[in-house]
């Protein structure tokens, strides 16, 4: 075994720090190569799009709520005198799920948690490829730069949904959606290079002892993770350069012959197809469900494990249904097109692989709730939030299985009912092990605690509301309440409009929801305040703390908090599994990897 | 600039066998495979869903085709025989070979120029049918691919080469994974030639 061997020599090694030079405030905080540094410039600017996200989707609740009435106050953000138009809404909702997806979770949950974690984790030094690194972060902030700049062009941001359906988005006027393809291929060069740095990382710089199965479930995550967007990412590229030849050059590849737009035959050669488009969307798409997920998973295993003094329950089950989930995530992409007309043959191989993809969420999720059994669980706002996770994944997930089944899908596709399934994976799931991770980490960057109490406060407040906004939308997706439309369903009620008067009525019992959906949607945003309040005095006035404040196992923990320039002060050497809680006969209930003799 | 030191950026790892670079480059291609992958489906796709579909020897120029793919066949043996001279420490041979693949990249370029010019001059441009607007598509891209490939050589042959003094065996591993890309754009032409021009 290679825990026999202790070298010497290597814990003699001059600290880095000691004779580390002062490097100028550009080169320390702007275009750093440091991948602490990196992480934190990801937490920042995906922090900040995600509340940028957030506020679209709070001015699209007002229309929601009170359509074609003027919003108060905030009026001018939406002109037209404060009353929302169809199509500022739908500008709203394509950005608020762009940045959601592509600029708020993904930099956050892979750039920055990867990036601040995962070398720490496997006891490097940094990344493999640091300079490739600062690249990838520098294209996300110039596709995030394009992004908000097309807000301001004439006719707008891009309007055709966060999945620019064509033909819709190949024919929509403006520069907006072109400004959306540009910005797309930044961010997408900016996963594929970060993914393949990660990849490179997690294979080639573990420490001594560090072998695969040693590796904490997070670094398995974020692998498989890496290997979905360096995957899926290029088809979604392929498709964007499709896009932009047809709006650019004129091209038809998704424009069908005989296309009309606005009563007149259009003038393009034709021959391409819309169907192409889905398929080359969800085909990514549908892996990065999983990107959006699976990071979180990991942060969610690291506290629940640490928090419950318990190995955790089947690490090898877990990792390998980890990577079986990631196989099979690239064939079941066609299960969000059951309604195009594909064929029944097609559809029920899909369906059939979307329940297979069902049972590794179901294994790992089982490992965490058995994880819990018998062990004396502390309840600090970390754990509030993993616990958190477990139920409202699981309800995401459940929701998910309707939708799977292409019989139940033809009633479900296309209502908020879709909706509410994957906020509830993507929202009390993945922001609930977000949050996990922050206050989980939060000492290891900074040295400080964050406030308990405060932390509570935003725990319980974000549970409620999240819930609150989001459990309405399935029930009225089953009344049949479609999604996208502007005013909430509210021409479901108007009896005079409509052709067929009556023929809605069945879902107008269920609009009255959307005004507590919305006042849930703005409350969660005021709790929110508590979370920023606590972040920004945590960082001057949190409780000092050492280098291990959770006295946990993995190896990140043995670098001084903050790490300086190169992480660790001597080489670290790993010696047992990650997660050695409670071993019987150990000193301590926590048994370190990077402690020798630690767990005997 | 940083004072740590990455390791295993010019020595194998024992227990993978490579340096990180290898293995980062091979992951990029896996990704460009996929990039073209999804290409070449789109294109399988809109074939399939075609009323008509154009030969494309009655459209494209197949000689011209023929001599490019002569040209970069040749290049990537040209490129072989640099990275195989710095294996043998021979840094003038690498300079010359790697001036002849760069210049093949050139004549690629070249031949490509005037093709495009034909096309465009008889009105041939990418909105007229679904064919062209792949096949301007897809050489497009690979030609992008093209100018990037002859600038990282060209970066090697000129900037790069420093390095050789310094640190021989991580320039010879960059000059490696520099040919593994150029192989693959290689690569890419040999599936595009036959499916665009003589399909
Ligand atoms: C665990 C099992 C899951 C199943 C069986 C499942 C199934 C489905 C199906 C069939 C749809 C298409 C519904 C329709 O359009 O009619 C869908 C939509 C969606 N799912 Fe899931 N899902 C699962 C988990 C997840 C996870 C983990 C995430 C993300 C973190 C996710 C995110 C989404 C998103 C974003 C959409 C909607 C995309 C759109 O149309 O805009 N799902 N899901
Ligand atoms: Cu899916």
């Amino acid at each position: 075994m290679a825990d026999t061997t202790i070298t010497e020599e290597k814990k003699s090694e001059v600290s880095h720090e000691e004779h580390h030079e002062e490097l100028s405030f550009l080169r320390k905080y702007i275009f750093s190569t440091d991948h602490k540094m990196i992480g934190i410039q990801y937490t920042i600017t995906g922090g900040l799009f995600l509340f940028f996200g957030f506020g679209l989707m709070m001015l699209m609740r007002w229309s929601l709520a009170y359509p074609d009435q003027p919003l108060p106050i905030l009026g001018f953000l939406v002109g037209n005198n404060g009353i929302m138009t169809p199509d500022t809404y739908n500008t709203f909702g394509a950005m608020h799920g762009t940045i959601m997806v592509f600029m708020g979770v993904v930099p956050l949950a892979f750039g920055a948690f990867g990036n601040f974690v995962l070398p720490l984790q496997i006891g490097a030094v940094d990344m493999a490829f640091p300079k490739i690194n600062a690249f990838s972060y520098w294209c996300l902030f110039v596709g995030g730069v394009i992004m908000l700049a097309s807000f301001f062009l004439p006719e707008g941001a891009a309007k055709s949904g966060w999945t620019s359906y064509a033909p819709l988005a190949d024919i929509d006027i403006g520069l907006g959606q072109t400004f959306w393809l540009v910005g797309m291929i930044f961010l997408i060069t900016s996963s594929l290079m970060g993914s393949i740095n990660f990849i490179v990382t997690a294979i080639q710089l573990r420490a001594p002892g560090m072998t695969y199965m040693r590796l904490p479930f997070f670094v398995w995550t974020q692998l498989v993770t890496a290997v979905l967007l360096l995957l899926a990412f290029p088809p979604l590229e392929a498709a964007g350069l499709l896009q932009l030849m047809d709006r650019v050059a004129g091209t038809s590849f998704f424009l069908p012959t005989g296309l009309v737009i606005s009563g007149e035959v259009a003038d393009i050669s034709g021959g391409g197809s819309p169907l192409l488009w889905q398929h080359l969307f969800w085909f990514l798409a549908h892996p990065e469900v999983y990107v959006l997920i699976l990071p979180a998973m990991g942060i969610v295993t690291e506290v629940i494990t640490n928090n419950a003094r318990k190995p955790v329950f089947g690490y090898k089950l877990m990792v390998y249904s980890l990577i079986f989930l990631g196989f099979m995530s690239f064939s079941v992409w066609a299960h969000h097109m059951f309604m195009t007309g594909m064929g029944t043959t097609l559809n029920a191989f899909f369906q059939t692989t979307t329940m297979i993809i069902s049972v590794p969420s179901v294994i790992i999720l089982s490992c965490l709730f058995l994880t819990l059994w018998g062990g004396s669980i502390r309840f600090n706002t970390p754990m509030l939030f993993a616990l958190g996770f477990l139920p409202m994944f699981g309800i995401g997930g459940l929701t998910g299985l309707p939708l799977g089944l292409s019989a139940s899908d033809i009633h479900l596709h296309d209502t908020l009912y879709v909706i509410g399934h994957f906020h509830y994976v993507v929202a009390p799931g993945t922001l609930f092990g977000l949050f996990a991770g922050i206050y989980y980490w939060f000492p290891k960057v900074s040295g400080r605690l964050m406030n308990e109490t405060l932390g509570k406060l935003h725990f319980w407040g974000t549970l409620i509301f999240m819930n609150l906004v989001f459990f309405p939308m399935l029930i009225q997706g089953m009344a049949g309440i479609n999604r996208r439309l502007h005013d909430g369903g509210a021409s479901y009620a108007d009896a005079t409009a409509i052709i067929d008067p009556g023929f809605y009525s069945h879902a107008a019992n269920y609009l009255y929801l959307n005004k507590w959906m919305s006042m849930s949607a703005w409350a969660l945003g005021l709790v929110q305040i508590i979370f920023l309040v606590n972040l920004l005095w945590s960082i001057k006035k949190g409780k000092k703390v050492g280098r291990n404040p959770w006295n946990a196992t993995t190896v990140e923990w043995a670098a001084p908090s903050p790490p300086g320039h190169g992480n660790f002060e001597s080489a670290v050497e790993v010696y047992n599994g990650p997660y050695e809680y409670s071993v019987p006969g150990a000193a301590k209930d926590f048994s370190p990897q990077f402690e020798k003799g630690a767990s005997t | 600039m940083s004072t740590i030191e990455i390791p295993y950026v010019s020595k194998p790892r024992p227990d993978t066998g490579l340096v990180n670079a290898k293995l980062g480059i091979w992951l990029f291609l896996a990704s460009e495979v996929m990039l073209f992958g999804g290409l070449f489906s789109a294109y399988v796709l809109l074939r399939i869903g075609a009323e008509i579909w154009p030969e494309g020897v009655s459209i494209l120029n197949v000689p011209l085709a023929t001599l490019n793919t002569v040209v970069l066949i040749s290049s990537s043996i040209t490129m072989v025989m640099a990275w195989a001279s710095l294996v043998r420490r021979d840094i003038n041979k690498y300079r010359f070979y790697n001036y002849i693949t760069i210049a093949c990249g050139l004549i690629f370029l070249v031949v490509k120029y005037f093709e495009y010019s034909a096309k465009l001059h008889h009105g041939l441009f990418p909105s007229e049918s679904t064919f062209l607007a792949i096949y301007f598509t897809l050489t497009g891209l690979h030609v992008l691919h093209v100018i990037g490939g002859m600038l990282v050589l060209a970066y090697l042959q000129f900037i790069g080469s420093k390095m050789w003094n310094t640190d021989p065996a991580r320039f010879t591993g960059r000059v490696e994974c520099a040919g593994l890309f150029w192989h693959l754009v290689d690569l890419v032409w040999i599936f595009l030639f036959p499916t665009l021009y003589l399909m």
